[in-house]
């Protein structure tokens, strides 16, 4: 809990307040490389026999969370797995195209853990904790033999031998893929895994249901309240330990490429009940998606960044060209943004930076498609040239999949005429604050995926997310967990024990208000609004003014949601405008802390760029001697439903005492 | 455009349901089918009507969450998931029937919503390789050649979101199973239980209440990802082996 509290300067003083600040404690001293095997030898074991008295409960199913049912099933402990979806092999891991890193070093093209580490630490431009990125790099070879010993199908050379691709910028080939499914593939294996632990009868799998809040009795997580999306029954789950596997929250922007009902929820329960949340504000945003085509949308498709390797992006130089059919500007007319700006990276400048001179080109009046609002919200990929200096089935053969996809959602042909692509939120760096052993700053509860914040920094490589998922859910978790379980089975804790009925009887109450209130407006255009705003004053640029804009429209938002949201329907039946609307409430508190804590780091980096930090030539600017550190949000309360106080603020210092920081350059 | 629409509506599981026709206007060739469907919900929202209930997570086709009867096509007219099919595949002034999947196998909870818990189940009796986490030899110490892994991989597209049931007499689910007894027979890895694992999903397949196969053919041209007929010739050799004791 909060030891010291301090009023930052100026105008922070009106959003937060600072606390005592916070440090891993679980990495033990020493050489880096040894860290991990010391820690899995100090970590307490339990015994076979003693597993099975032992519960833990996960929440998702996607590669962390399923990975970590099966692995934990395997070992003998009781577990209880959660999905929304009907089935968990659903989980929004599914979704991921482009591959998965490991240092395995198959073309001797001169990889290894410490440039995998290195390569991480540094596209999260100095903002991760060095440990955890070790073991995440230290690992990866496990993930591959793991996944290939279940049956993933991976990409394999003429020889038989596993074949590699160099993804996201850096210069080595460590990506294994299959085909674009790889976030597919991966997932399969690990729900099989799980599905045969299910059969074995030491995973209890309960689909359709939503974890909508923790039980933490005695300062320890003990279990949750789900509800049964298909009857609606309120369930009380306790287990001696609970993890959240649970996903990211790009959906706060309600237009991402995330699947339609990834949330918050999970981590923000969490994070009312004391659970820290580490950099809200760090989000990643891809440049090349299919853009907004109207009103109706309701999520964006990412099409893989392998486009910028032939494709060139480009707008018209003038305005009154916006409207016109792209073959028939001339040359000369055309501009070349990215390879004006940047010559030496051209079209290949890091996802950041594509992003944001998009978003400048349209700001200008100079963008291109369908009228979005006000402005023009799309550029071109040009294939013109490609095409003519490779052949069309050269071409065809690269991206073929890619251009059918783009052909069946926009109904345009992107051999002919050039592809329309717009930045969108893609990927959350932040999460809830976790330690070296993932566990969260509420004893016995343990996040793992991209649900906690640990090892991207302000900004994740490409191909590291599926590592960073399946590294957490085979190998680290199960390794880490038994140190708490060891010192369990905890007390029975009691369905009437009071924190067990608190926590019940808030989910009835919160599902009761929902229903009652009978409002105007949908769940929907209230989560439409709400990604407007974040979209537009926590997107791909931020500035002190905005960001205080934002909270007070996001402070009202709110404020209107409860007393004028609609939702229809029953509380005892599948009711999917029940569903969002729990969920859009807690993005609507979340919006705020990410604004605020946007708001606080005066500084650019990764992700996160502020108008005010930087350089002469519109470069990010960080500010090393004043934001080198992990920023872990307190919850600090409020008085009725969807009000919030002051967040109290955690520093967590990073040290870098392995790696040497740099500012980036890309000119 | 202008469409009319007639929708299943089921209160719930045992509700007995109805098609309910409904006018939408206005609805642009640039949205997706579902995106047409989330319009008439915001519609029928605002007039105090509950929305319709169906499945969608990626909407990107590769979760297999979604998938409606479109006027009697699993998925609609293209060969893709619902969620990836385009009102531009329609005509203005259409009359579209959206339906659930019908199978006993999967009952419906709601509207357009089912319970496809059964191909879990299958999955379960056998539909994986037994490797602990850990154990794993290394990743390059078995080769698998390129033809046998680019097999594997094709099978193992299937998203498992039921098409082939819908779209057949019998609903069947033998493509779903062919495939993953095609992914995983291909592989080494998938060698030693083979048998069993054959064997075993039929068995569940069967107590499910899906049905035979009778070589009709319309699963594969409903399924999404193209799964072909094969997978099913392959499901009943390795059947026949392993009754006889030759896999
Ligand atoms: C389009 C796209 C492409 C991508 N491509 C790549 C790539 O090529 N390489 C790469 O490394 N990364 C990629 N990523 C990122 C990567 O896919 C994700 O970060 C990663 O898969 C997240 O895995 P996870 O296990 O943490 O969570 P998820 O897979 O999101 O799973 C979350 C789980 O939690 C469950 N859940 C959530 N809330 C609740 C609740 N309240 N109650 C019950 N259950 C709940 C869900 O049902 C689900 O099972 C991509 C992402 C996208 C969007
Ligand atoms: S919603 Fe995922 S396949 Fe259609």
């Amino acid at each position: 809990m909060t030891e010291t509290l301090n009023k930052p300067e100026g105008v922070d003083a009106d959003y937060y307040s600072v606390g005592a600040p916070i440090a891993d404690t679980k990495a033990p001293a020493g050489p880096i490389e040894n860290k991990w095997t010391l820690r899995k030898f100090d970590a307490s074991l339990v015994n076979p026999a003693n597993r099975r008295k032992l519960s833990v409960i996960i929440v998702g199913t996607g590669l962390a969370g399923a990975a970590a049912g099966a692995t934990l099933g395997e070992a003998g402990y009781h577990v209880k797995s959660f999905c929304f979806q009907d089935s968990p092999r659903r989980a929004h891991s599914i979704a991921a195209q482009g591959g998965i890193n490991a240092a395995k070093n198959y073309k001797e093209d001169g990889d290894s853990i410490y440039r995998l580490f290195y390569d991480t630490v540094k596209g999260g431009d100095y903002r991760a904790r060095e440990t955890n990125v070790y073991r995440l790099a230290e690992v990866s070879a496990n993930i591959i033999d793991q996944c290939v010993a279940q049956g993933v199908p991976f990409a394999r050379e003429y020889g038989g031998l596993l074949d590699n691709r160099s993804f996201g910028g850096v210069q080595v080939s460590r990506t294994f893929y299959a085909r674009g499914q790889t976030g597919q593939q991966l997932l399969i294996g690990a729900y099989q895994a799980l599905e045969r632990q299910i059969a074995a009868g030491t995973v209890e799998m309960y689909a359709r249901h939503e974890m909508l809040e923790l039980i933490v009795a005695d300062g320890q997580a003990r279990g949750i309240i789900a509800r049964n999306l298909v009857t609606g029954e309120i369930e009380t789950h306790l287990a001696d330990a609970v993890v959240l596997a649970s996903g990211g929250y790009g959906n706060v922007f309600f237009l991402s490429t995330n699947a339609m009902g990834s949330n918050v929820t999970a981590n923000w329960r969490a994070h009312r009940k004391g659970a820290y949340f580490g950099n809200p504000c760090y989000t990643q945003i891809h440049p090349t998606c299919i853009p907004v085509s109207g009103d109706h949308q309701s999520k964006l498709t990412l099409m893989s960044e392998s486009l910028r390797n032939d494709g060139r992006i480009w707008v018209p130089k003038r305005k009154e060209d916006c409207e016109k059919d792209p073959r028939q500007i001339p040359e000369e007319d055309r501009d070349y943004y990215l390879e004006r700006i940047y010559p030496a990276f051209g079209n290949l400048v890091p996802r950041d930076i594509a992003s944001r001179q998009a978003k400048n080109m349209c700001d200008e009046g100079r963008g291109v498609g369908p009228m979005v609002g006000d402005f023009r919200r799309g550029v071109y990929l040009d294939f013109a040239d490609a095409i003519a200096r490779l052949g069309k089935p050269a071409v065809e053969a690269k991206y073929g999949n890619l251009f059918d996809m783009y052909a069946r959602i926009t109904g345009e042909n992107p051999y002919e005429t050039p592809m329309r692509i717009y930045p969108a939120v893609h990927y959350t760096m932040g999460g809830l604050w976790v330690d070296y052993d993932l566990q969260s700053s509420i004893p016995g509860l343990f996040v793992t995926g991209e649900a906690n914040f640990s090892d991207h920094g302000a900004n994740r490589l490409g191909a590291s997310a599926l590592m960073q998922g399946l590294a957490d859910g085979y190998f680290v978790l199960p390794n880490t967990i038994r140190d708490y379980l060891a010192k369990g089975p905890y007390p029975t804790l009691d369905e009437n024990d009071p924190s067990v009925a608190e926590a019940r009887t808030s989910v009835e109450d919160r599902t009761r208000r929902l229903l009652a209130i009978n409002g105007e407006r949908s769940v929907d255009s209230f989560h439409k609004e709400l990604g407007h705003i974040m979209w537009e004053y926590c997107g791909m640029e931020r500035t002190e003014t905005g960001l205080m804009k934002a909270i007070d429209l996001i402070r009202s938002l709110r404020a209107e949601f409860w007393r004028n949201v609609r939702v229809l329907g029953a509380a005892d039946t599948l009711n999917q405008s029940l569903e969002k609307a729990g969920r859009v409430a807690d993005f609507l508190e979340l919006g705020e802390l990410m604004c605020i804590d946007a708001l606080h780091r005066r500084e650019s980096c990764g992700g996160h760029f502020r108008a005010e930090s930087q350089t002469e030539d519109g470069e990010a600017l960080r500010h090393d001697d004043e934001f080198l550190y992990v920023a872990a949000w307190e919850y600090a309360g409020g008085s009725g439903e969807g009000e919030m106080g002051a967040p109290v603020l955690h520093k967590e210092d990073l040290a870098y005492e392995f790696i040497q920081l740099k500012q980036r350059s890309y000119k | 455009m202008n469409l009319t629409l007639k929708i299943w509506r089921q209160d719930g599981p045992t509700a007995r349901g109805e098609l309910v026709t409904y006018q939408v206007p206005d609805i642009s060739p640039d949205m997706s089918f579902l995106e047409m469907l989330d319009v008439l919900n915001e519609r029928l929202n605002a007039e105090g009507k509950e929305p319709v209930a169906f499945d969608s997570d990626c909407r990107e086709g590769i979760c297999g969450m979604c998938g409606l009867m479109i006027s009697g096509d699993a998925h609609g007219p293209e060969k893709t998931t619902t969620c990836q099919l385009h009102m531009r595949s329609f005509k203005d002034g259409e009359t579209i029937t959206i339906e659930p999947w019908r199978a006993t196998a999967f009952p419906v909870l709601r509207d357009l919503v089912v319970d496809r818990t059964a191909f879990d189940r299958i999955i379960q009796a056998g539909g994986f390789i037994s490797a602990n986490t850990g154990a794993a030899p290394k990743a390059e110490a078995i080769l698998v050649p390129k033809e046998n892994a680019d097999r594997a991989f094709m099978a193992a597209e299937c998203i498992g979101c039921g098409a082939c049931v819908a779209a057949c007499p019998n609903a069947s689910g033998m493509l779903f199973m062919g495939a993953k007894v095609t992914h995983l027979g291909e592989l080494p890895q998938g060698q030693p239980e083979r048998a069993q694992r054959v064997a075993a999903m039929v068995a569940t397949h069967d107590a499910e209440g899906f049905g035979g196969c009778t070589n009709i053919g319309e699963c594969s041209h409903a399924c999404p990802k193209g799964i072909p007929l094969d997978v099913i010739s392959q499901l009943n050799a390795d059947m026949r082996k392993a009754k006889s004791g030759r896999l």
